[in-house]
């Protein structure tokens, strides 16, 4: 089992949920989040004060896939969230101990697989 | 006419009530877009109280109201000269430059519903400019002007159902086309930033409308008297029917809705607000809620993202009011007209010219801005949002991450 965890664009999230969709991925969780890559700072004038914006929005998702699935989710989230531009986000993938369904009690593989679909 | 200073009362505070519709109107419009774009529907409506504020006092002013033919006023009014303290009526002649002024600043801004959320800003304060001097001048002219054609055709039009709501309607879908729809539009939900906005400018712009609507009769006098009256009562009948058909369609009563059928509700009483009985208003009112709300419904599932509708709230209620002003109107409470068949079809021919008009020229006008500059934002921009893109600041900006500069832009 792995946990994949995307940061991307905001106006790209509903792109990306899409995607995932039809990847048949369907158990995720989303953040708001502020951060900072590589991106060129935006420059905001209030009156008199001028800023400079280190932060920008980003999403961040995580999802929890069994082996073979983290290439299908990787694939529809990079796919979905490219613009080409700085600040298009990171995809990580972690190693997961344990997982655990809390309605059911049931573990690794069985917790990530959706229900209905026979784990295999 | 002596001057009266009843009158002349009355007018200064309609006036002050008309200008604030434009904010008002920018408060409706800006809770019905998206977060990122809160500001920029804001600046919209705000950008027309300077540009086409001050094009109407330089230049727009004279086109409506100077007399050189029945199609257009003459340059003797340009640059505000012999706009003095003589009487025009019986209120002083700045008042009644002032008064219209504000009228040709909502009209304007009232475009703007159809292109928000990717038109740039730049090219769309330079279209309201000019279609406020081409276009809403020229109108206002035939309708209200000395010896306008219109009004010698005998059109009815209190106080612009067809000079301004009609006006800008057509001038909103030709924009829309233009311009074209969002990268997003049916493609993604895009959901309202602030619904209590909306609801907030809907209830200013019926405050508005007393002055918009009453300041029509130019007096304090019966006919302002009963263009109040009818201002209250239309918009009361089209909430209430507005919301049955909410209730009947969802079974909710929705806020949005609300604030549609107040607004739909004033648009339509406008051109009869000093012709028709109090009675005639309510029955106007509550037809007036059918034809824009099956409108709307059926918009948005056409490809035209007119995205704020103006088009089914401002044009549709605007041809439903003008017609029905021909049917409704009531000599024994306007003291010259009956409603009648011809009448009816004078208005139509009234509404059909203005229509053409206006959407030939805003078309002239949208393609010459388009050939001299770029009238969309780019895709990339319109996906950040048009607040930072073309103001450089956010509606709801938190502050985290910020580093002030102290040196402006040069770190």
């Amino acid at each position: 089992m792995k946990l994949v965890v995307a940061v991307i664009r905001p106006e790209k999230l509903n792109d990306v949920l899409e995607a995932l969709f039809h990847a048949e991925v369907k158990g995720l969780t989303i953040s708001r989040v502020q951060g900072h890559g590589g991106e060129t700072e935006r420059v905001e004038t209030y009156r008199g004060m001028t800023v400079k914006m280190e932060l920008s929005e980003k999403v961040r998702i995580e999802i929890g896939v069994s082996d073979h699935f983290v290439e299908p989710t990787v694939n529809a989230i990079m796919n979905a969230a490219r613009t080409g531009d700085v600040g298009d986000g990171k995809i990580f993938v972690l190693p997961v101990e344990q997982v655990y369904r809390i309605r059911t009690g049931e573990t690794d593989r069985a917790a990530v697989t959706p229900v209905g679909v026979p784990p295999g | 006419m002596a001057l009266n200073s009843s009158d002349t009362a009355w007018l200064l505070v309609a006036t002050a009530l008309v200008l604030v519709m434009t904010p008002a109107l920018g408060f409706f419009y800006g809770g019905m877009v998206r977060t990122k774009n809160a500001l920029n529907t804001l600046m919209m409506s705000f950008s027309a109280l300077g540009f086409v504020g001050l094009a109407w006092a330089l230049f727009g002013y004279s086109i409506a109201f100077g007399r050189a033919s029945q199609w257009c006023g003459g340059s003797e009014y340009f640059l505000l000269r012999g706009v003095t303290l003589d009487p025009q009526g019986t209120i002083p002649h700045v008042l009644f430059f002032a008064y219209q002024g504000t009228f040709a600043v909502i009209t304007a801004a009232l475009i703007s519903g159809a292109i928000v959320e990717r038109m740039r800003f730049g090219p769309y304060v330079a279209f309201i400019t000019l279609w406020s001097l081409l276009v809403y001048a020229p109108v206002a002219h035939w309708v209200w002007g000395s010896g306008g054609f219109l009004a010698k055709l005998g059109a009815l039009d209190f106080a612009g159902g067809t000079v301004v709501h009609i006006n800008a309607a057509a001038a909103a879908l030709v924009c829309a086309i233009v311009v074209g729809s969002r990268k997003d539009y049916a493609r993604q939900a895009m959901l309202p930033q602030n619904v209590p906005f909306t609801l907030l400018g809907a209830g200013l712009l019926w405050l508005g409308w007393f002055g918009f609507n009453a300041g029509s009769a130019l007096g304090a006098n019966r006919s302002a008297a009963l263009a109040f009256t009818n201002t209250m009562l239309a918009p009361m009948a089209t909430l209430v029917v507005w919301t049955m058909l909410d209730l009947m369609r969802t079974k909710k009563a929705t806020a949005i809705g609300a604030a549609t059928g107040i607004v739909v509700g004033l648009v339509a009483i406008t051109p009869a607000a000093g012709f028709v009985s109090p009675m005639s208003a309510i029955i106007l009112g509550g037809i007036a809620a059918f034809p824009s709300y099956f409108a709307l419904l059926y918009r948005a599932r056409t490809r035209l993202d007119d995205s704020l509708d103006v088009v089914a709230a401002h044009g549709v209620g605007g041809v439903v009011g003008a017609l029905l002003t021909g049917v409704l109107a009531s000599k024994a409470w306007n003291g010259s007209t009956d409603g009648s068949l011809a009448q009816l079809g004078v208005q139509a021919i009234a509404i059909g010219i203005t229509i053409a008009y206006s959407a030939i020229a805003t078309l002239a006008i949208v393609k010459l801005i388009g050939a001299v500059s770029t009238l969309r934002a780019t895709p990339r921009d319109e996906g950040l949002g048009l607040d930072f893109s073309q103001h450089g600041e956010e509606a709801y900006s938190r502050g985290e991450g910020a580093i002030l500069l102290l040196d402006g832009r040069n770190e």
